[in-house]
């Protein structure tokens, strides 16, 4: 009996804000009145209400799942939850608050599409929302809500609530990158304006959280503009016997940016070669077009010498190519970045050998003010720096697209992540008439 | 195509497609953890979406606990056969007998000497990375998982020094004797699952259907009868119409009452659940913390 069932988008998003700003509170109150808990974690949370609050249920205790999380009282780590609505099925990444943890915070946000950051109603805009604020805004998350938390603790004060709205509109156009934001009013212990609107605050007309949440437009925020082909994986089937797949050279990978057609003339890097998409084929068929973020393995029409790391793109909109990149770094390692330091760094599905040249500055989260020739990027520091690489990277600009502008830092031996990074726009871009084909 | 758009599972395939692709091409001894349950049924279908018309570049590998269901080993060796992929089974029975994994005294579960015995095949033949079918809404301790979790040479996971993950740029590099587990599903849902199980017509172990089956009450649940903990007396026995929803070992593997006999009456009954589906099974009830505690010492 087949479901007749309209499709269902996933929405990701994460929620930021100080220590003890209500965010796993803010969860747990969106699984709880979404209906999306089971009663054995409703039986879960009310055994642990006897041990540890005093009675009383306490929303939190279902987000903060570690343990060392519970006895301390605090998140430490990003953790994802999901919860569905008949229109939409929501990722969320519970990301904590602690200056030092800021890694996780990226980890957390730079999937989303929409960044929560939460604000205590009595402390205002602190340091930390700022800090916050801005990271959401360096990673490129296109929609942005502002929760103003605790609203019950002043009073539901709508004076209080625009005093916060207008501090943030104070600094938010500096940051030129959000689509869209949202500030709204609401008591995540309560669920005021969280899945139900409140009657306390009829002073406020926009729509609750969960509201927005399914209703804010996210059909654009991947890139359709230039396609981007990074070869992951090369398809040979090894079959001699099998005439059929005997010369199957398939291209395997994920499209980081725009459509791509059979027939269609694309462009191979870094070497430069011009040949034609002969088929896109999936297990399930081949197809006649196919667009990002699809999984596909394209066939070219030259039997090219094409591997893992190399970019396959269309001959319009040609992204940048080089060995001298300069990115906006967030430093995630207790041992500070200093220049002429080595990593490995992978690039999409591109790893090469790599050196931080110069740190141009350092970015004061304060004043978002970028302090020139810092001597080092401590953890949690997001500065611009330029680097050098062993091979050419293909790149385009974080701000163009998000998968194809982004890197992380790999450091020799340890192999810990130690940086993630965001390419600013390329000075040079490939020049495909020096590359004429060989074939 | 009118629209450039992807529906939920779709987007989900899409990532976990990538998840695959990239532990064949970063790492070179992988394999694939393949029980025979929904979710490693799941991953086969990803595996064949990610790597065909090649032959899927990795072997499969179960840790056979000599306590499974047999529904779930005769499925295990067949779709494995389907799919001419080479199966490795390492029993824990054979781990006991070598003295690699130790019981208790008067343990029965084998839940805790899977661990020992997989450890052990991942030495026996230096995998570098498992992939496997867990899930982030599983429980608490695996809403911290990453798509690429560390283990080190001991195969623990430390969840305060996890990579971070960011984009999609998986960092899967590891020294020798260190793996990865990487965890293409970690996104979906039980309904997401068995949403794809519907859409791509993917044959289940026959005992997630609605069957008759002789059960006893023990700790809040219905477990299947078995010679292994034959009930005792005073134990409450009766035959009743089950099915499983998640599969662990025969002996602590609550068997839910439901008529649901197709895919599609599973998916109403999951939309419609109150419960959990790591609340039908024992071995995580033993307290709050104890996935966290099985997945430091290295479980799946």
């Amino acid at each position: 009996m087949p479901h007749r069932q309209h499709p269902i988008e996933i929405l990701r998003f994460n929620t930021c804000g100080s220590v003890d700003d209500g965010k796993s509170t803010l969860i747990g109150r969106l699984l709880y009145d979404s209906k999306s808990l089971m009663e054995d974690q409703l039986e879960a949370l009310e055994r642990s209400a006897d041990i540890t609050g005093g009675g009383q249920i306490n929303l939190a205790n279902l987000t903060d799942g570690l343990r060392a999380e519970r006895e301390q009282g605090i998140t430490i780590d990003v953790a994802y939850r999901y919860f569905a609505t008949p229109r939409r099925k929501f990722i969320v990444a519970d990301t904590p608050g602690h200056v030092q943890y800021t890694r996780n915070m990226v980890t957390g946000a730079s999937t989303a599409n929409l960044s929560v950051v939460l604000v205590d109603a009595r402390q205002g805009v602190t340091e930390q929302s700022r800090r916050h604020t801005y990271i959401a805004a360096t990673l490129g998350i296109p929609h942005l809500v502002i929760a103003v938390n605790k609203m019950d603790l002043v009073g539901w004060d709508r004076e209080r609530f625009l005093e916060i709205r207008e501090t943030f509109e104070a600094f938010l156009p500096r940051l030129d990158a959000f689509k869209d934001v949202k500030f709204i009013p609401i008591s995540a212990l309560h669920g005021d304006n969280v899945v139900e609107p409140s009657p306390h605050t009829p002073w406020y007309e926009g729509p609750t959280l969960l509201r927005h949440l399914e209703n804010v437009h996210i059909a654009s925020d991947w890139n359709l503009t230039a396609f981007r082909f990074p070869v992951q994986w090369v398809n040979r089937p090894h079959a001699p016997t099998d005439p059929q797949l005997h010369d199957f050279r398939g291209l395997s990978g994920q499209i980081a940016g725009g459509i791509v057609k059979a027939g269609q003339k694309v462009l191979v890097l870094p070497a430069g070669l011009r040949t034609t998409v002969k088929q896109i084929w999936t297990y399930d068929g081949p197809l006649a077009e196919a667009f990002c973020p699809q999984s596909v393995t394209l066939l070219l029409e030259h039997d090219l010498d094409v591997s893992r790391g190399d970019m396959i793109v269309g001959p319009e909109h040609l992204p940048g190519m080089s060995t001298e990149l300069r990115a906006k770094l967030c430093w995630m390692h207790p041992r500070p970045l200093r220049p002429g330091a080595k990593f490995f760094l992978k690039h999409t599905t591109h790893t090469v050998q790599a050196v931080v040249t110069r740190l141009e500055n350092r970015v004061n989260i304060a004043t978002f003010d970028p302090e020139p020739d810092p001597p080092e990027l401590a953890m949690n520091d997001l500065g611009d720096v330029q680097i050098k690489t062993s091979k050419p990277v293909i790149f385009d600009a974080y701000t163009f697209n998000r998968l194809t502008g982004s890197f992380i830092l790999i450091e020799h031996g340890t192999n810990a992540t130690v940086a993630a990074g965001m390419l600013h726009p390329p000075t040079e871009l490939v020049k495909p008439e020096y590359t004429d084909f060989a074939i | 195509m009118t629209s450039y758009h992807l529906d939920h599972l779709q987007y989900l395939e899409t990532e976990a497609i990538h998840v695959m692709r990239e532990v064949a091409a970063e790492f070179e001894r992988p394999a694939i953890l393949f029980s025979g349950g929904k979710d490693s049924i799941c991953l086969l279908r990803l595996a064949e979406k990610a790597f065909r018309p090649s032959e899927i570049p990795m072997p499969l590998l179960n840790i056979d606990t000599g306590h499974h269901f047999p529904e779930l080993n005769e499925f295990r060796d067949r779709r494995a056969a389907e799919l001419r992929a080479r199966l490795i089974v390492r029993k824990v029975e054979d781990a006991i007998a070598r003295g690699i994994a130790v019981p208790s005294p008067g343990e029965v579960s084998r839940n805790r000497l899977q661990i020992p015995t997989l450890l052990a095949a991942i030495e026996e033949f230096r995998f570098d990375c498992l992939i496997g079918g867990a899930r982030r809404d599983e429980e608490k301790a695996r809403a911290k998982e990453r798509f690429f979790s560390f283990r080190d040479a001991f195969g623990q996971w430390d969840p305060k020094n996890q990579r971070p993950e960011i984009w999609n740029l998986y960092n899967t590099r590891v020294n020798p004797g260190e793996h990865m587990r990487a965890f293409p599903l970690s996104n979906w849902t039980e309904l997401d699952v068995w949403e794809y199980i519907r859409r791509e017509r993917l044959e289940v172990p026959s005992i997630y259907f609605s069957h008759k089956r002789l059960c006893v009450r023990r700790n809040g649940q219905w477990l299947p009868v078995t010679d292994l903990l034959p009930p005792k007396p005073g134990e409450e026995v009766r035959e009743l119409t089950v099915r499983v929803r998640t599969i662990g070992d025969i002996i602590s593997t609550g068997m839910i009452e439901s008529r649901a006999d197709s895919v599609d009456d599973i998916i109403a009954e999951i939309a419609a659940a109150r419960v959990t589906e790591r609340g039908a099974r024992a071995d995580d009830k033993v307290s709050e913390a104890a996935m966290e505690d099985r997945k430091k010492a290295g479980y799946f």
